[in-house]
């Protein structure tokens, strides 16, 4: 579903990424762990186009298209999901607008009908409560005033309702408490866990992946995919660190 | 019109399309006057028209205890003036939204006089621009409190988003004050579009001018909240949608 090859990366000319190599097939869930400066957060941004992390060689195939010769937006709409490790605020647009609209422009460049209002707000009600959000919460400016916790639910959320078919998680965990890491866990499962469905879930840490169980486990380290293994090898970081497993 | 054309050495021209202002300045309306009597509450929404070149003044009293809201969009293509005198008599509150939203080669301005005559009187003055292309838009505010006009509580907040390189924003929000016991705030910043903001909106499938667009509506849309008639509200945001769109393109 995703196979990215051989990628290298700036950022401001500095090289990130150093030849990385990655697949992921429709229906597994990979994890990407990795100490910091690894370059995960580059890799999840060049993945969902951002301007400043700049491609100087290899390739990235998503369901069989070149995911780097489309805008960002034309990334969403083809099924590619970015989970923020830092949500951004938007003061004066509702989460309710931004949602629909970028809902409804990804539908429009799938040749698909535009979701109603009410048709809206009946999804955005169900996704909301599955994950355990107030449906008011998305009345208020996209993300002003929410805990770093709120935040990463409402991506949640906001991936339940796009319903994408690939996602790129960036620490999607980090900053969420015990009940809340279990919350969106399980929203992860639910959402992404599925024969066409794929997710690269970038995390520093073990918790999130007790409860989305990851098919496949890789570490990133200097640019590149230094060892990869199954669910143990997260175990195995765990208890020595990076530096012993990568080395 | 007796008025002597006016030059740029005049401050609150200093920025204007004088040719435009020219090719209307004898069929020019002469400033509105408008008086709020004592303990009423007032409010208007200026919306504008087609015309390429606008200019609406008004001359404004508020009397004691009075309240007027005046909520003024400007999206004029070539020259568009909103010139507003108000004098602010005892305990009377001023609150005053507007909105520069231009291209092209537009100039757009917001002059305000706000005089504060008599004490604890109130104005809060809030204004927008968003400029691209070349276009120029201005705010000149000055807040003058007179020698007796104690306790009077004077803000103006004023924010420009820049789209373009070529666009201008000048902002100048100015004191007198000769009174000694006052608060008189005032804010003004001139920037861009945030890039995380826009990454963020473009990340979901916003193509770029409809997230633009709506990241600016973010910026802009406050300023009616208060608006108390709905279909006078929704006019203002409709207008500015509008205009905002064409901007971004």
């Amino acid at each position: 579903m995703l196979q990215i090859t051989d990628l290298h990366a700036t950022v401001a000319d500095k090289p990130i990424l150093n030849g990385l190599t990655l697949t992921v097939p429709a229906g597994e869930v990979h994890a990407i762990m990795g100490p910091n400066g690894a370059g995960k957060s580059t890799l999840a941004y060049v993945l969902g186009g951002r301007p400043g992390y700049e491609v100087t060689d290899g390739s990235v195939t998503f369901m069989g298209e070149d995911l780097l010769a489309l805008e960002p937006h034309e990334r969403a709409a083809a099924g590619l999901f970015l989970g923020f490790q830092y949500p951004v605020e938007i003061p004066g647009v509702s989460s309710m607008q931004f949602i629909r609209e970028s809902l409804n422009a990804q539908r429009r460049a799938r040749g698909e009908a535009e979701l109603s209002g009410a048709e809206f707000i009946r999804l955005a009600r169900a996704e909301a409560a599955e994950l355990g959000m107030d449906v008011e919460m998305l009345k208020r400016p996209v993300n002003v005033g929410f805990s770093g916790g709120e935040k990463k639910r409402m991506e949640m959320v906001q991936m339940g309702i796009m319903r994408p078919r690939f996602a790129v998680l960036d620490e999607t965990d980090s900053g969420l408490d015990i009940d809340a890491l279990r919350i969106v866990g399980a929203g992860i499962n639910r959402i992404m866990r599925a024969p066409d469905r794929g997710v690269l879930l970038i995390t520093h840490y073990q918790r999130l992946l007790d409860v989305v169980q990851p098919d496949r486990v890789h570490v990133l380290s200097a640019g590149r995919i230094v060892r990869s293994g199954g669910p143990e090898l997260a175990h195995e970081l765990e208890r020595e660190g990076y530096a012993e497993v990568a080395a | 019109m007796t008025v002597p054309f006016p030059t740029r050495k005049a401050e609150a021209y200093r920025y204007s399309n004088l040719d435009a202002l020219k090719s209307v300045w004898a069929d020019l309306e002469a400033p509105k006057q408008i008086v709020v009597p004592a303990s009423e509450k007032h409010w208007h929404v200026l919306l504008p028209t087609e015309e390429p070149v606008q200019v609406r003044r008004a001359e404004i009293v508020l009397e004691a205890d009075a309240e007027l809201s005046i909520f003024a969009l400007n999206t004029a293509s070539d020259y568009g003036r909103y010139e507003i005198d108000v004098e602010v008599r005892k305990g009377a509150n001023f609150t005053f939204d507007a909105a520069n939203i231009g291209g092209g080669k537009a100039t757009q301005e917001i002059v305000t006089t706000v005089r504060h005559v008599e004490p604890n009187g109130t104005s809060r003055q809030t204004v927008r621009s968003v400029l691209g292309g070349t276009a120029t838009g201005s705010y000149l505010g000055k807040v003058a409190v007179a020698r007796h006009a104690q306790k009077v509580d004077g803000e103006q907040s004023v924010k420009a988003m820049l789209l373009d390189r070529g666009a201008t924003a000048n902002c100048k929000p100015e004191l007198e004050i000769y009174a000694d016991d006052v608060k008189c705030a005032h804010g003004a910043s001139v920037g861009e579009l945030d890039p995380n903001q826009l990454f963020y909106a473009l990340s979901r499938g916003l193509p770029p001018a409809e997230a633009k667009a709506l990241l600016l509506e973010g910026f802009v849309l406050e300023l009616w909240d208060d608006v108390p008639d709905e279909a006078q509200r929704e006019a203002l945001v409709e207008a500015s949608r509008a205009a905002l769109r064409s901007v971004v393109r």
